[in-house]
């Protein structure tokens, strides 16, 4: 998914640049707090292995093979911040030394494969590590989860991205089939060798894994009496707490959302106006009539009593990422809770029997 | 560490493009690139003196022709989606040896062709006159976070050592008899990438404590910098100069 130059027009390129520069600017940040002071070494020899996975080819079958995208597996691995910065720097030098990607691309393919995949993978990840049972097994779901999903995602917004911006005429209901039908395809490969790999370093060096910190089973020393003391694992207390490394996660996809929502679209007019002839032509715009939603005030991605449409286009899409990021957030505080009065409670009932 | 010093693509060589600074190139390559994309694409003709100029480039380079056409292969899967375009785009058709062909698709594919072309050949020209210290000491100059340049120097220098990993474990599984065929060999790859995750990652562990114990601090040592004269600047900017003079022409006429 390399996005070569001409793909997109000029203010998308640069725009998605610009969200790209923001990413990159929040994990370099992060990167010190994931890696401490080995930043440069370690996240470099990521960078490589990042690199030399993407030539790893797995039998797709009819002869043909697919090749790993490595932002799930990287951001899981060595943690969502060193992963977009690792991810940044593949890309920038492929571009710069192998042509693979062009060079006003950069950014669109930063946000695609680095900033999307990372955003949707790792939380999504951490967010079912969380809830399911503590066991190696469940990494793994989520492991192959958090890659499964990212892929169509990423494909789904390069959508968007073609929608805003795109040169080609074509319709864009037909670019979101094939992207995302081929890119689920490809997301369920990536999904199952993210879960093989994580499982394989979970096995071989379980403290490796950023993503599972935290999350072990609590080492259990048995006396000759048969009583039970927990040891608090030693790499749990310097662990990032939850809270505190999602927070600037969340603040800077909520930026980068933004921007996308409310700045991309003053550029969307035009094209807005070809996706709806698009639709016209096929028909959709008599099945969305019927939908009950048709007459809300947001409908035609426009805010009602505002005659410019930019400006209304741009303020609906803030108030849809508003709504959805609310949703979510309200979801994820759910789970958590959940999740930590099981731990609190667990925790008490361990209490008891120190005692 | 075994390995060559030049990347794959750069080619050695004495000609005034080799000799400018690396910084000066990547700002002129941008730039001419950004033109390029920014170009209207019913203007053909500007597209013509864009090759002209990398022609012209390429030849004070010395590049020769074959080399640059080869490494263009590179673009091949796009050219395929946009071989597509004029039979699945929308809008009026033309008839052209008793196929239909979207007009507007015809357009969207040249403007992709041609655009994806001058911006790959652009690259090329740049990884073959460039040499990698001097491409990441130029992205530093180029107020390119230090982090980031280090994170690239360290990610080129081990590629290679990385790579060869993979290559001497791929040798490993084909001669115990893998044969990858079907779904039932993912694990394979798998396993693979976890195992040089690890040894990537202790690799870098051994390599930090390396350059603690040689007294690293967090910042590399700069033993040579290349500033760039007024002179400089306004040999590289002649590609970009004359790039954005066509494109406004473009947009003119």
């Amino acid at each position: 998914m390399h996005v070569p130059d001409g793909f997109f027009n000029a203010p998308v390129s640069v725009a998605a640049g610009a969200v790209a520069v923001a990413a990159v600017a929040v994990s370099l940040k992060g990167a010190r707090r994931e890696l401490d002071e080995r930043a440069a070494p370690l996240a470099g020899l990521v960078a490589a292995f990042v690199f030399a996975v993407q030539m790893i080819n797995f039998p797709v079958g009819a002869g043909t093979s697919g090749h790993l995208m490595g932002g799930a597996l990287a951001a899981i691995l060595v943690g969502p911040y060193t992963a977009v910065l690792c991810l940044s720097v593949v890309l920038m030098l492929q571009a710069l030394l192998f042509a693979d990607g062009g060079l006003t691309a950069l950014g669109i393919n930063i946000t695609l494969l680095g900033v999307v995949a990372v955003l949707v993978a790792y939380p999504l990840f951490r967010l079912l590590a969380r809830t399911l049972p503590r066991r190696r097994s469940s990494l793994t779901a989520a492991a192959f989860a958090a890659a499964l999903v990212s892929v169509p995602v990423a494909a789904m917004v390069f959508t968007l991205l073609f929608a805003l911006g795109g040169t080609a005429d074509v319709p864009i209901g037909a670019v979101f089939a094939a992207m995302t039908g081929v890119h689920t395809a490809i997301g369920v490969g990536e999904g199952v060798i993210t879960a093989l790999a994580v499982g394989a370093v979970l096995g071989a060096r379980p403290d490796l894994v950023h993503g599972a910190r935290g999350l072990r089973a609590p080492l259990v020393l048995r006396n000759a009496a048969g009583e039970e003391t927990e040891v608090p694992a030693a790499g749990t207390e310097r662990a990032p707490s939850p809270a505190r490394s999602v927070r600037p996660l969340w603040w800077g996809g909520l930026a980068a959302t933004v921007v996308c929502a409310g700045f991309l679209s003053f550029y969307a007019s035009s094209e807005l106006d070809g996706l709806e002839r698009v639709a016209t032509d096929q028909e959709i715009i008599q099945q969305a009539e019927d939908s009950r939603t048709a007459d809300s005030p947001l409908a035609d991605y426009g805010v009602e009593g505002l005659d410019d449409a930019r400006l209304s286009g741009g303020l609906a899409g803030l108030i849809g990422v508003t709504a959805t990021l609310a949703t979510g957030t309200g979801v994820f505080l759910l789970a958590r809770r959940r999740a930590s009065h099981r731990d609190a409670e667990a925790r008490a009932s361990h209490g008891d029997g120190r005692d | 560490m075994g390995a060559g010093h030049a990347h794959a693509l750069y080619r050695h060589g004495r000609s005034p493009v080799h000799r400018l600074p690396a910084h000066c190139k990547i700002v002129a390559l941008s730039a001419f690139v950004l033109i390029v994309v920014a170009t209207p694409r019913e203007a053909v003709w500007a597209f013509g003196a864009y090759a002209g100029l990398l022609t012209a480039v390429a030849a004070a380079a010395r590049v020769p022709p074959g080399f640059l056409l080869r490494r263009l292969l590179i673009e091949v899967p796009f050219v395929a989606f946009a071989v597509l375009l004029p039979f699945i785009a929308e809008g009026p058709r033309v008839e052209w040896l008793g196929l239909s062909l979207s007009e507007s698709g015809l357009w969207s594919a040249w403007n992709i062709l041609a655009k994806g072309t001058l911006g790959v050949a652009g690259s090329v020209l740049l990884a073959a006159t460039t040499e990698l210290r001097d491409l990441l000491l130029g992205l530093q100059r180029l107020r390119l976070p230090s982090l980031l340049v280090q994170i690239a120097a360290f990610m080129v220098r081990y590629l290679d050592v990385v790579a060869g990993e993979l290559r001497r474990m791929r040798i490993a599984q084909l001669s115990r008899g893998h044969r990858p065929r079907g779904l039932r060999q993912w694990s394979t790859p798998a396993r693979t990438a976890g195992a040089l995750f690890i040894r990537s990652y202790e690799r870098g562990e051994r390599v930090h404590l390396a350059m603690l114990s040689r007294g690293y601090t967090g910042t590399m040592p700069v033993t040579r910098t290349r500033t760039a004269g007024r002179t400089q600047w306004a040999a590289t900017a002649a590609l970009p100069g004359v790039a954005l003079a066509v494109c406004l022409m473009g947009w003119t006429l």
